[in-house]
């Protein structure tokens, strides 16, 4: 069994938790006390040790990013907090802005201070109200405090405002460069990088974007320390620390969001959700959002190198490995959000393919032809496949039109749509063989 | 006639303007603002928008049509959006999507005759741990049942099928 952490969701179960009141009396608003005494470079060296790899998805050191922001001769630097959450399956940060919106706003505090930011926004996506709600009351709570604003508790001249913007229901507003043009007041389409927002980010200045849980993160890194925090975590040696959250969603028991150390496995996360729904058997897991491909329980992981510290899984199971930025990628997916999605025996996967495939044709932006028509012509044979009209012609397209997306977009929307797309058709190709035989789906009482 | 909002929401126009270095970073919020008065993002409030912000009209047009939250035309009272990602499509989403537009005698994307209620699906709303689920206006409803729909929709004043 997994022990549950208690360090970012410390709060969740206090009563009124999303208030000053509780916050305060549990801790808060501490850590940026002290951290407005320390210099800006002594913060991010802790964010650093801290290992805090990205919660948005990409896993990028926390600490690194902080540290590639320069003060600029003439323009002011802006913190973006990334609060988009719309990667299908994941369930996390809504958590933390409807639960704790202080620990947010204290970490947006932190975190502007350290790169040299007076304003921070957070972007969240319009459809999220109570997180909304919250986050302003909160901003107002500490406002009228003298928390935000000219003085931060009258201690420091460093002016801090933090404002909540909102989306329009747009996934590709996550990826950060579309977020900032949406911030902008444009439509939200992904920008080329370089430059990278660290150079040219919001209204043309330096910029860090981060995402909510990330941010919530540098509170907790300032009061434990930086090396304490990733050492809490299984895959402390790989520089991937701490503890997050995790959620699991999809065909099991009690689906739900909870807080670990670094590195549970795929197995101790299902067990911890109550196991697949009715007994059935795990058939496959989307380990972080729908943008990392699916991995299946008999797949094993690869990794000879005996000096490699991921070396101890070789020969395991891929559902026995520690979840961490680096072993799932050696084990052929990505650790994305930390938000499972798991399908159960008796699934169709072609219709799970489908399912994701009108997502990715809905959500492209339509900047780059290979994933605009790339993404069209996917989900057209998906639909075939499962009008049972497909041939084999056309699945071996996908291949194509996959390898036709990757690393010739903008943005990295592309392969998220086209990875597990190609993926499902891999490792599921029978299914897809038999819709093309039986003309049709040959599985009666799928359960999707 | 010319788009007006409120006073009240004409002074949260001055307070929001307050939060940005360029005058265009409110498109968004000030949209949301003007369509939760008029409904939707009518060729009114496009106008207004784009001459408080000293934008082009084409702008403003480009931003409501790129994002999906924009009305381009008038919806009813109230909206549904049910989610239908594969997260809550594993859980019966979709179940639930087909339950509605049986019960309310329309499609996805299409209002009711009476003007009470449009239906839409939506994409993953993060709220895929409580699926399946649906938002209505501005409230998430979350591990919901046929039986628990019918008697939202109920509340709503619907004529069920
Ligand atoms: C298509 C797409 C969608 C994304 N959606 C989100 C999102 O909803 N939330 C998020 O935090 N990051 C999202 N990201 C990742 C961001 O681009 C960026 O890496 C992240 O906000 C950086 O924060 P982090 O380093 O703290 O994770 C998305 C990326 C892509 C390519
Ligand atoms: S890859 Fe797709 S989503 Fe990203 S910029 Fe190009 S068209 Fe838009
Ligand atoms: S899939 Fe429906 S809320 Fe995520």
């Amino acid at each position: 069994m997994l022990q549950p952490q208690k360090i970012i969701s410390r709060n969740y179960d206090l009563p009124e938790s999303w208030t000053l009141a509780t916050f305060e009396k549990a801790g808060g608003y501490q850590a940026i006390r002290k951290a407005l005494q320390m210099e800006p470079a002594k913060i991010i060296d802790e964010m650093k040790a801290a290992n805090v790899r990205g919660r948005g998805g990409a896993g990028f050191p926390m600490g690194v990013k902080w540290s590639f922001m320069r003060p600029h001769p003439t323009k002011p630097a802006y913190l973006v907090v990334n609060a988009d959450e719309g990667e299908p399956g994941t369930h996390k940060d809504r958590t933390i802005m409807e639960k704790d919106p202080h620990s947010l706003i204290e970490g947006c505090m932190i975190a502007s201070y350290a790169i040299g930011a007076h304003v921070a926004y957070i972007y969240v996506r319009d459809e999220l109200h109570l997180a909304k709600q919250r986050l302003w009351d909160a901003i107002h709570e500490a406002r009228a405090k003298g928390y935000l604003g000219q003085r931060p508790f009258g201690a420091k001249d460093y002016p801090l405002e933090v404002y909540v913007q909102t989306g329009g229901g747009a996934y590709i507003c996550g990826e950060e460069t579309a977020l900032l043009n949406s911030l902008e007041g444009k439509r939200g389409e992904p920008r080329f990088k370089p430059p990278f927002p660290a150079q040219v980010g919001a209204f043309g200045c330096p910029t860090t974007v981060n995402n909510v849980e990330s941010i919530a993160s540098a509170g907790p890194v300032l009061l434990l320390g930086g090396a304490e925090f990733s050492k809490l975590s299984r895959l402390h040696a790989l520089n991937d620390g701490g503890s997050r959250l995790y959620g699991v969603n999809g065909h099991v028991d009690t689906p739900g969001t909870w807080e670990f150390n670094c590195g549970p496995t795929i197995n101790e996360l299902l067990e911890q959700a109550g196991g697949v729904s009715k007994g059935r058997k795990v058939k496959a897991v989307i380990p972080g959002g729908s943008s990392t491909p699916v991995l299946l329980p008999h797949e094993i992981f690869h990794m000879p190198d005996e000096k490699s510290p991921m070396h101890e899984w070789h020969g395991k199971s891929v559902y026995d490995v520690p979840m961490g930025v680096d072993t799932m990628r050696v084990a052929g997916s990505m650790l994305g959000t930390c938000c499972l999605t798991v399908i159960a025996e008796g699934t169709c996967m072609v219709r799970v393919a489908l399912n994701l495939a009108r997502f990715y044709r809905h959500e492209s932006c339509g900047q780059c032809t290979p994933c605009r028509e790339g993404t069209g012509w996917i989900l057209r044979i998906f639909e075939k496949m499962e009008r049972g009209e497909g041939t084999l012609r056309e699945l071996d397209e996908v291949a194509e039109i996959a390898s036709g997306i990757v690393g010739n977009t903008i943005c990295a929307f592309g392969e998220g749509a086209a990875g597990p797309a190609l993926t499902f058709v891999k490792k599921f190709r029978k299914e897809f063989e038999a819709h093309i035989e039986a003309k049709g789906c040959p599985y009666k009482g799928s359960i999707l | 006639m010319p788009f007006e909002p409120t006073p009240e929401r004409a002074k949260e126009i001055e307070e929001i303007l307050s939060r940005y270095p360029l005058k265009q970073a409110a498109c968004l919020p000030l949209l949301h603002l003007c369509q939760e008065q008029e409904g939707w993002c009518s060729e009114e409030v496009i106008d207004f928008v784009a001459r408080r912000l000293e934008l082009p009209t084409a702008h403003v047009v480009g931003v409501v049509t790129f994002y999906t939250l924009f009305n381009q035309k008038p919806v009813g009272k109230h909206q549904i959006w049910v989610c239908r990602t594969l997260p809550c499509a594993l859980r019966g989403g979709e179940d639930l999507l087909h339950h509605c537009e049986h019960r309310l005698g329309i499609h996805d994307g299409e209002t009711t005759p009476d003007g009470l209620i449009t239906l839409r699906s939506a994409e993953c709303l993060a709220s895929c741990a409580t699926a399946p689920m649906m938002q209505v206006d501005k409230a998430y409803h979350e591990n919901l049942t046929p039986e628990g729909l019918d008697e939202i929709l109920t509340k709503l004043g619907a004529n069920l099928r």
